[in-house]
């Protein structure tokens, strides 16, 4: 996939500020995608937009906190399409797995900025920085998480087992 | 080689009987578990999965729904959402299903209900699901899509974890709890520091801890980033199991060999009460150092999956008989379920708090999670023996939360600032 870079250098950011709880009385992902991140920054929802950002990129433990699914979802209704950062909370990670949102694992953020163009080749296990001329190579998913990944999450897995 | 308790459990409960950590399985579950925040978009899920073809839910029996967070019905989205839980107990029969009035705090009722026995797999769609640790379960918080797919499947994809092993010995001082052994061992490791590990919290202090305590400490297991938190079943585990006439299931322990990520002591003699400052669970610093910042408060909080639990309401009442809330502030007190609510009545402590000047709940998770029931204004500060203290997560963005154990924070009621019970 090619994207451009919206970054924030904090880490533990938590599914309070991803999606706060005053949200979650409604599941719709359209409607809790307007409030994504707006604890954090105000105006995330609409740069996304504007500027059509398509990779999120955070420091440690991103997605601490709740099991809430609505953190994933709004931020993949938001239009963001995958999630770098050296680590995620493990129930955020897998939710993201879960719902079909990739997200990488990867330590050297230093090297990617907001308004960077990246190519991420995620068969190969590659992310171009296009706009730095960098490459980087990332640790592909272990095999058991490909094949929810490849079947476009859980749900559809889960049919498969059904059928 | 050993294993660990929860590779023991985990390996029990999947096709592949050699499994150790860092093996995915695909898990059969004993119970699965969501409230009216997650099950909503589980049960979506569930219809999308089963849609084409006659499958119904794994077994009635075996899926608990309790709406516990924004019940009861804060506005006519929550109840709606409520709504969706109810009709679906209704159409799939679902034997658990506990109604407002009927239920409580889903972590405090669980156990309560023997929903939950040693070495059995729980998942919860709720991240303090890690909870039940404490009777010897491997239980873990996993999302809404997980739960749709267990309630279909009877099973969860998991990656078998690594433990990390903590070591408690010494003395606990008077005030101390399991509580602010968590928090003292949350700030140690940091709020990653048992990212995708399990907590297995053992040594001299833990065998002598009590249930409420042990449930508080892996409760909060999910704050240092843990998937689990667990305690070997011990005499203290088995009398409370057979106190409430619940049947003991199958006994597992780690063996001497076991592998661990890694083993932490931590000598407990000199840990006094432990506080959070805002806005993380690890921002940890003892009560005395928090007694001379002179925090005055607006509100505090008595109650949750963490601390709302019969002796965590005993120790509060313990403070409150007697004695007024500070007039500048307010204090509210929430029973974990309605059980618990009535035998605090009959003990008397419903009746101190009232005549303290607090203001006691129905259960609920409301003001935990900012949901209703104690919202925070802009720059409003409270006290609670809830589990996080993120940001905004009370109620107005700028409002600031910090966590203590039950005792600390009828103390700083009283007080009208963060203290010690030392000082009242």
């Amino acid at each position: 996939m090619i994207g451009k870079v919206i970054k924030y250098s904090l880490k533990n950011i938590n599914t309070d500020l991803i999606i706060p709880a005053r949200y979650l009385v409604n599941s719709d992902p359209d409607f809790l995608a307007q409030h994504c991140m707006e604890d954090l920054d105000r105006d995330f929802v609409e740069k996304v937009k504007k500027k059509n950002y398509q990779i999120l990129v955070a420091d440690s433990n991103f997605g601490c906190g709740s099991s809430r699914e609505q953190a994933p979802s709004a931020i993949k209704a938001s239009g963001i399409k995958c999630i770098i950062a050296p680590s995620f909370a493990r129930i955020f990670f897998r939710n993201a797995i879960n719902i079909g949102l990739p997200i990488i694992e990867f330590s050297d953020i230093g090297k990617l900025k907001t308004d960077d163009n990246l190519n991420i080749q995620f068969e190969e296990g590659l992310i171009k920085n296009t706009s730095t001329a960098e490459e980087f190579q990332i640790i592909k998913q272990p095999s058991f998480l490909q094949q929810i990944i490849l079947a476009g999450g859980l749900i559809n897995f889960a049919r498969k087992q059904i059928e | 080689m050993g294993l660990t308790i929860t590779e023991k459990i985990l390996r029990d409960h999947c096709q592949n009987k050699k499994a150790v950590a860092g093996d995915f399985i695909m898990a059969e579950i004993d119970k699965c578990l969501a409230n009216d925040i997650t099950a909503p978009i589980a049960i979506e899920v569930f219809e999308k999965v089963v849609e084409d073809s006659k499958a119904e839910v794994f077994d009635s029996s075996k899926i608990i729904l309790i709406p516990d967070h924004f019940t009861p019905n804060k506005d006519v989205a929550s109840a709606a959402q409520c709504k969706i839980l109810r009709d679906f107990a209704t159409k799939y029969n679902i034997k658990n299903y506990f109604e407002v009035g009927r239920g409580g705090i889903e972590h405090c009722l669980i156990p309560e209900k023997g929903l939950v026995q040693p070495g059995e797999v729980f998942i919860g769609a709720d991240s303090h699901t890690c909870t039940y640790g404490a009777l010897g379960a491997f239980s873990t918080g996993v999302g809404s899509t997980d739960l749709g797919v267990a309630m279909a499947l009877g099973k969860c994809w998991l990656k078998i974890p690594e433990s990390i092993r903590f070591i408690y010995s010494g003395k606990l001082d008077e005030w101390v709890s399991g509580k602010d052994l968590i928090l003292y061992t949350i700030a140690k490791i940091g709020v990653d520091g048992a990212t995708y590990k399990a907590m297995e919290f053992t040594g001299e202090i833990i065998k002598n801890l009590p249930m409420a305590d042990r449930f508080t400490m892996c409760n909060m297991a999910i704050e240092a980033g843990g998937k689990s938190g667990i305690i070997e079943l011990d005499k203290i585990t088995t009398s409370y199991l057979e106190s409430s006439n619940q049947l003991k299931h199958s006994f597992y322990s780690s063996d001497k060999d076991a592998q661990y990520y890694d083993t932490i002591n931590i000598e407990c003699s000199n840990i006094e009460p432990q506080i959070a400052l805002p806005h993380s669970p690890d921002n940890v610093k003892p009560v005395s150092e928090v007694h001379n910042m002179k925090i005055e408060l607006d509100q505090v909080v008595i109650g949750s999956c963490t601390n709302g639990r019969l002796a965590d309401l005993k120790n509060a009442a313990r403070i409150l008989e007697n004695r007024k809330i500070n007039k500048k502030l307010r204090c509210i007190i929430i029973p974990g379920t309605q059980d618990i609510f009535l035998r605090a009545m009959e003990k008397g402590y419903i009746e101190s708090f009232i005549n303290a000047g607090a203001i006691v709940s129905t259960p609920t998770c409301g003001p935990c999670l900012g949901g209703h029931m104690g919202i925070l204004a802009e720059g409003e500060k409270a006290l609670s023996t809830t589990n996080r203290n993120f940001q905004g997560r009370m109620g107005h963005v700028n409002s600031e939360v910090y966590l203590s154990n039950p005792v600390v924070a009828a103390a700083s009621a009283i007080k009208g600032y963060i203290t010690s019970p030392e000082n009242i």
